[in-house]
C-alpha cells in the first residue's frame, strides 16, 4: 500500500512538472526575445523585489510599444520574472531556470548574496547579467565577462557619504550602526574608511539585525558617546523606526543612511522624525535627467504606488541591454555582449558606461535630505 | 548612571513585549504540552487587522479615542476566530499523533498565515498612525514615553488577570485539571475540547493585544513581523519555565534586560573584542546556562505543578 | 524494488540526469542536485531525531561548519586573514577537506551534545536552536578583528570540486559522451547519498542503532538495561553532525560561494520537516520527505502560473504568495492524513498504535 502511495505521488510530481514545462512555449511569428528578472518576491524584502520587477516590466513594455527591429525582424520582448527569495541557493536554481528558458539577458539579482553565486551560472552560459542593485565589491571581482551593474558599489557610495559627513556637515565625532547584512556591513565599512581618512573619529560602532524593530539599547549606547552624526548602514524598514527612537531618546545627532534609506517608505515609517535625515542615492536626481520625471509619474499611474528604490535602475538596465542588442543587431548573447561592455547611453539615473570589471564608470552619488516630508536633493558628488 | 537606567528601561519595555507574547505560548503549552509555533503569526495578524481597522476608522473621521478600542476589539475577535480555527484544523486531529506531527502543522500554519497576510495587505510596511503624543517622562535623566509605560503596565495587568482566571475561576480549575491529566479531567466531567478551544482563544486575544502594542510602539506593521517576535517570546517562555505564567513574565522581562544590557555593555566586558553584534549569542548562552542548571527553566514547568 | 536486477537500477540512475535534462530542462538537474544534498542532511538529522529521539532545531549549523571548512581551505580567502602564512590562500584538495570537515562537524556535535544531555523534548529543541543561531552569528561577525569568515559578505571564488584531476565545474568528456557540470555533480552527490544510506542502514541494524531506539522509547529503561545513554547520545549527535558536515562541504564546492544567510533557522526547520514528513526513523521515508520538500517549491514555481491560466484564463492571485501558500497547506494536509509521516517504518507504526492510549 505504501509503495502504491509513493508511486502515485511521484506520478503527480512528474505531471505537475510536465505541465509547467509545456505551457511556457508559445508560438509567435515575431522574434521573441526573453529577458529574465530575478529578485525576492516573497519574504521580508518582497516589497523591494516587486519594485524591481515593476521597473523591469515597464522598460520591457516601453520597448515593445516602440516597435524595435533587430536583424530585420520586429521584436517582441518577454519578461520572465522569478523569485529568488533572497536566498543564495534558490538564486542559483532560478539562474539555471532562466538559462533553460533561453533568456537573452538577466536583470538581477537584487541582493549581493544572491547576485554573486548566480553570476557564475550566467557566466558559464554566456548570458549577460546586469544587477540593478547589488553593491558588494566582490560581485565584479569574480572576473566574469558577463557581470555588470548600473549601481555604484559600496566603495563608491561609502566614499561619497563619508566625505560629505565630514567635509560638508562638519562632523568630527561619528557613530556607526550596521545591520550585519552584506549590504549594511559593506557600506558601513567603506563609510568608516572614508570618514576616518577625512579626519573624523569613529566614537562608537554598534550592530543590529535586518529583522529588528527595537534599537533603543544600541541607540542608548551611542548616546553615551555623544556623537555629532550617526550613520546607519541598512534598509528603510529599520531606519524608519530607528529615526523615531532617536527622537524619543533625545539623541542629538544628525542621522544619515545610504541608498537603502532614501525611500518614500522611510518617510512613511519615520513620520515626523524623518525631518532633516540625510541619505544618498547613486546616480543623478531623477528630476534632472531626461525622461526621469516622466518615469516616476508613469510608474505611479501604472502600479498605483510610488517608486520604492531600484525601479529606475532596473529600467535603465533593460534599456542599456536593448540598446546593446540594437547596436549589435542581434539578440544573441555572444554577439551583443561586446556592444554591452562598450555601451555609452543616457539612462534616467545616470550616464551609463561600464569599466573593465563591469562596474559603473564614474559612479556619481547624490545626497538628499528630508525636508517637509519629501526627499530633496542637496548635491551630486562624482566620486573621482 | 542615567545611561544604565535608560538601558534598564529599554530592557523592561522590550521585555514586556516578549512577556505578552510569551504568555500566549505558555498557556497553550501548559495545557497541551504543545509548542504553538504559529503564535507569532497570530500576533502579526492582530497587528495587521487592528492597523487596517484603525486607519479606516480614522479615515472616516472617528476620534482616535473611540477608534482605538474599537479596532482592538475587532482584532481580538479576529484573532480569537483564527486561534479557534488553527486549533480545530491543525492541532485537534493530531492530539494523539506522534509528538512532532503538530510541530510540522504549526510550521505549515505559519507559512500559510504569512503568505495570506502578504496577499491581503501586500508586501509593503504599514506605518501606524501617530495617536499618542510624543510626550515623554523623565526619570532621573532616563526617558520613557507614554506608549512604553502603557505596554509595561498592560503586561503586568494581563498577567495578573490570567493568574486570577486560572486560580480563581471554574474555567481555570478545568484548565489546571486538563494540564494535570486530560483523561482524568474528562472523566470528572470537564469538557476537554471546549476548554482547550477557549484556551486557544484567550491566547489569541492576548496576541492581538500584543500585536497592537508592538506596532503602536515601533510605528509599523508588516506581514513578516511575527517570526522573530515569536521566536524571542518562545525563548523567553522556555527561560522562565514553559507552561508557567509567572515564568513567562519573568523570562520575558529577563530576556529583554539581557538583550539591552548585553547590547550596551558587552563591548566593555570583553574589552572591545565583541560588540552588540553578539547580543543574541549572549542571550542564548544565558539560556543554555540556565537550562543546564535548571533543566525545566527558572520557575519550573506546567500550570498544574504549582496549584 | 529489490526484485529489479541491480544493473537495471544502475542504468536507470546513470541515465537519470540525461532524461531529466531532455524532458524537463537542465535547471531540474540542478534542483535534483540540491535535493540530493537535502536528502543527505535529512538522513543525518534522522540519526539524531529519528533514531535517538533527540529533537534538534539547530542542525543546519553542522552543514554550515562543513561548508565554511571547505570555503576557507579551498579559496583565496585565507590570504586576506593571514597574508604572510598563505599568500594565495590555502587551496586544499576536496578529498583532504572532506574527512576534516566531517571530523570537525562531528566534534561540534559532541560540544553541542554535552551540555544538553539532561534536557528533554522542547528544552532540547530551544537549546539546539540557540546553538545553531550562535554558530551563524559567529560566522556573520568573524570578519573582525581577524577576517576569518569575511562576515556577511560571504566567501566567494571557492574552488570547484576536483576529482582525479577532473574539475567538476566544466563539461567533461567521458567515453566520448559530454557530461555537463550539473550531471557530474549529480553523480558525485548520488555516490555520497548512497554512502550515507548505506551507513544509516548498517547503523540501524547494529547494536548501536538498537540502543538508540531503546533510548528513544524509554531512556530510563534503556539505562537500566546497561546502555550507556550518555555516550550513545553523544555518538548520535556526532554521527548526525558528521553527515551534515560532509554535505556542507559538497554544497560549498557546488555553489562556489557561501554566506551566513544560507544557514538560517528556517533551513533547520525545513530539514526537520523533511524527516518528520517522510517518516521519522525510516530511511526510505526520510529520502522521500527530502525529495518531496526540496522539489515541491520548485514544482509549484513551474506550475502555479500555467495552472491559473488554465483555470481562469489569467493570473488572479500573485503566483509567488500562492506558491508558498500551497506549500504550507501541503505540510498541514500531509500531517493530518498521515500523522506518522508519508512512509513510516513498519516497526514504528506498530509501536505508535500501542502508544496512542498513553
Amino acid at each position: 500500500m505504501s509503495l502504491r502511495f509513493v508511486g502515485s505521488l511521484l506520478f503527480a510530481t512528474l505531471l505537475l512538472a510536465a505541465c509547467g514545462k509545456s505551457a511556457t512555449d508559445q508560438p509567435s511569428d515575431l522574434l521573441t526575445v526573453r529577458i529574465g528578472a530575478a529578485a525576492p518576491l516573497t519574504g521580508p524584502q518582497a516589497h523591494l523585489g516587486k519594485d524591481n520587477e515593476n521597473g523591469t516590466r515597464m522598460a520591457i513594455e516601453d520597448a515593445n510599444a516602440k516597435g524595435i527591429v533587430i536583424g530585420g525582424r520586429k521584436v517582441h520582448f518577454e519578461l520572465v520574472s522569478e523569485d529568488d527569495q533572497a536566498d543564495p541557493k534558490t538564486a542559483t536554481i532560478v539562474a539555471q531556470k532562466l538559462v533553460d528558458d533561453n533568456v537573452s539577458g538577466v536583470i538581477g539579482h537584487l541582493n549581493s548574496g544572491t547576485t554573486i553565486p548566480a553570476a557564475k551560472i550566467y557566466s558559464d552560459n554566456g548570458i549577460p547579467q546586469i544587477s540593478p542593485s547589488a553593491t558588494a565589491v566582490a560581485y565584479t571581482l569574480q572576473g566574469f565577462k558577463t557581470a555588470f551593474r548600473v549601481m555604484a558599489n559600496d566603495a563608491q557610495q561609502g566614499r561619497a557619504l563619508g566625505m560629505y559627513a565630514v567635509k560638508s556637515l562638519g562632523a568630527k565625532k561619528i557613530a556607526v550602526i550596521d545591520d550585519r547584512t552584506a549590504y549594511g556591513q559593506g557600506l558601513a565599512d567603506e563609510f568608516i574608511k572614508a570618514a576616518t581618512a577625512a579626519g573624523a573619529q569613529i566614537v562608537e560602532h554598534e550592530y543590529t539585525s535586518d529583522k529588528s524593530v527595537d534599537f533603543t539599547a544600541v541607540l542608548t549606547a551611542v548616546k553615551a558617546k555623544q556623537p555629532e552624526l550617526l550613520f546607519y548602514g541598512g534598509m528603510d524598514a529599520q531606519g524608519g523606526p530607528m529615526a523615531r527612537q532617536i527622537k524619543a531618546l533625545a539623541l542629538n545627532a544628525k542621522f544619515m543612511m545610504g541608498d537603502g534609506g532614501r525611500t518614500p517608505e522611510f518617510i512613511k515609517l519615520a513620520g515626523s522624525s524623518a525631518q532633516g535625515v540625510y541619505a544618498s542615492l547613486p546616480g543623478v536626481p531623477l528630476e534632472k535627467m531626461l525622461g526621469g520625471k516622466d518615469f516616476s509619474r508613469r510608474y505611479e499611474a501604472k502600479f498605483n504606488q510610488p517608486i520604492q528604490l531600484y525601479a529606475p535602475y532596473c529600467y535603465d538596465a533593460v534599456n542599456v541591454m536593448i540598446t546593446a542588442m540594437q547596436k549589435a543587431d542581434s539578440a544573441d548573447p555572444a554577439k551583443y555582449l561586446p556592444a554591452l561592455a562598450n555601451i555609452s547611453d543616457d539612462g534616467i539615473t545616470a550616464k551609463i558606461q561600464f569599466d573593465g570589471k563591469g562596474d559603473l564608470k564614474g559612479g556619481a552619488v547624490t545626497l538628499y535630505q528630508v525636508q517637509q516630508g519629501q526627499w530633496q536633493a542637496l548635491e551630486t558628488v562624482g566620486a573621482q | 548612571m542615567e545611561i544604565f537606567l535608560q538601558q534598564i528601561i529599554n530592557g523592561l519595555v522590550q521585555g514586556s513585549v516578549y512577556a505578552l507574547v510569551a504568555l500566549g505560548y505558555t498557556m497553550v503549552y501548559g495545557i497541551l504540552g504543545l509548542i504553538n509555533f504559529a503564535h507569532g503569526e497570530v500576533v502579526m495578524m492582530g497587528a495587521m487587522i487592528s492597523l487596517s481597522v484603525l486607519t479606516a476608522l480614522i479615515g472616516i473621521g472617528l476620534s482616535p479615542f473611540l477608534a482605538l478600542p474599537l479596532s482592538l476589539t475587532l482584532a481580538m475577535a479576529g484573532c480569537m476566530a483564527l486561534g479557534y480555527g488553527i486549533e480545530r484544523i491543525a492541532y485537534r486531529p493530531l492530539r494523539h499523533a506522534p509528538r512532532l506531527a503538530p510541530l510540522i502543522t504549526a510550521i505549515g500554519v505559519s507559512i500559510v498565515l504569512q503568505n495570506l497576510a502578504m496577499m491581503i495587505w501586500g508586501r509593503d510596511y504599514h506605518s501606524f498612525p501617530q495617536l499618542f503624543s510624543n510626550h515623554t517622562h523623565q526619570i532621573f535623566g532616563a526617558i520613557i514615553s507614554d506608549i512604553q509605560l502603557i505596554i509595561v503596565i498592560a503586561a503586568l495587568c494581563i498577567m495578573a488577570g490570567l493568574m486570577l482566571l486560572i486560580h480563581r475561576t471554574r474555567l481555570g480549575r478545568a484548565m489546571r485539571a486538563i494540564a494535570e491529566n486530560q483523561h482524568a479531567a474528562q472523566l470528572m466531567g470537564v469538557d476537554v475540547n471546549r476548554v482547550i478551544s477557549i484556551t486557544f482563544m484567550i491566547g489569541s486575544a492576548l496576541a492581538a493585544v500584543a500585536g497592537l502594542m508592538v506596532s503602536a510602539n515601533y510605528g509599523l506593521a508588516h506581514y513578516y513581523m511575527g517570526f522573530l517576535l515569536g521566536l524571542k517570546a518562545f525563548t523567553a517562555a522556555v527561560l522562565g519555565g514553559i507552561g508557567n505564567l509567572r515564568g513567562a513574565m519573568l523570562g520575558g522581562l529577563l530576556l529583554g534586560l539581557i538583550e539591552s544590557l548585553g547590547a550596551g555593555y558587552i563591548g566593555d566586558i570583553t574589552g572591545g573584542f565583541m560588540g552588540s553584534q553578539y547580543q543574541d549569542v549572549f542571550a542564548f548562552l544565558v539560556l543554555i546556562a540556565v537550562l543546564v542548571f535548571r533543566p525545566s527553566g527558572l520557575l519550573g514547568e506546567r500550570l498544574a505543578e504549582r496549584a | 524494488m529489490a526484485k529489479l536486477p541491480k544493473y537495471i537500477l544502475l542504468l536507470v540512475v546513470v541515465l537519470l540526469p540525461f532524461a531529466i535534462d531532455a524532458l524537463l530542462g537542465r535547471g531540474w538537474v540542478r534542483i535534483v542536485d540540491f535535493a540530493m544534498l537535502y536528502i543527505m542532511l535529512a538522513l543525518g538529522l534522522n540519526i539524531v531525531v529519528g533514531y535517538a529521539g533527540l529533537l534538534d532545531l539547530g542542525y543546519i549549523a553542522f552543514f554550515a561548519v562543513g561548508a565554511y571548512c571547505y570555503a576557507l581551505t579551498g579559496s583565496p580567502h585565507l590570504a586576506l586573514a593571514f597574508p604572510q602564512l598563505f599568500p594565495d590562500g590555502l587551496h586544499l584538495s576536496f578529498l583532504v577537506v572532506l574527512p576534516m570537515a566531517a571530523l570537525l562537524a562531528g566534534g561540534m556535535g559532541v560540544i553541542l551534545g554535552a551540555p544538553t544531555l539532561r534536557l528533554r523534548g522542547d528544552y532540547l529543541a530551544i537549546v539546539t536552536l540557540g546553538f545553531g543561531e550562535i554558530i551563524r552569528i559567529f560566522m556573520n561577525n568573524l570578519n573582525a578583528p581577524v577576517n576569518l569568515t569575511n562576515g556577511p559578505q560571504g566567501i566567494s571564488r571557492i574552488d570547484p570540486i576536483n576529482i582525479a584531476g577532473m574539475s567538476l565545474n566544466a563539461t567533461q568528456k567521458i567515453f566520448g559522451i559530454a557530461l555537463p557540470s550539473v550531471h557530474l555533480y549529480f553523480y558525485l552527490f548520488l555516490t555520497f547519498a548512497a554512502l550515507v544510506v548505506f551507513v544509516s542502514h548498517r547503523l540501524e541494524r547494529s547494536r548501536i542503532g538498537r540502543a538508540w531506539m531503546a533510548i528513544r522509547e524509554d531512556e530510563v529503561a534503556a539505562s537500566a538495561m546497561g546502555i550507556n545513554t550518555r555516550n550513545l547520545k553523544l555518538l548520535a549527535f556526532a554521527m548526525g553532525a558528521a553527515f551534515g558536515g560532509v554535505s556542507g562541504t559538497l554544497f560549498a564546492g557546488f555553489q562556489g560561494f557561501v554566506s551566513p544567510e544560507s544557514f538560517s533557522l528556517m533551513e533547520s526547520i525545513m530539514v526537520l520537516c523533511m524527516v518528520v514528513l517522510g517518516g521519522m526513523g525510516h530511511i526510505y521515508g526520510v529520502i522521500l520527505g527530502g525529495l518531496l520538500l526540496a522539489l515541491m517549491p520548485e514544482m509549484l514555481r513551474h506550475s502555479v502560473v500555467p495552472m491559473q491560466q488554465a483555470l481562469f484564463g489569467r493570473i488572479i492571485i500573485d503566483p509567488e504568495s500562492l506558491r508558498m501558500l500551497l506549500f504550507g497547506t501541503a505540510l498541514i494536509a500531509v500531517m493530518l492524513y498521515r500523522p506518522a509521516g508519508l512512509w513510516p517504518s513498519p516497526v514504528r507504526r506498530r509501536e505508535l498504535l500501542t502508544d496512542e492510549m498513553e
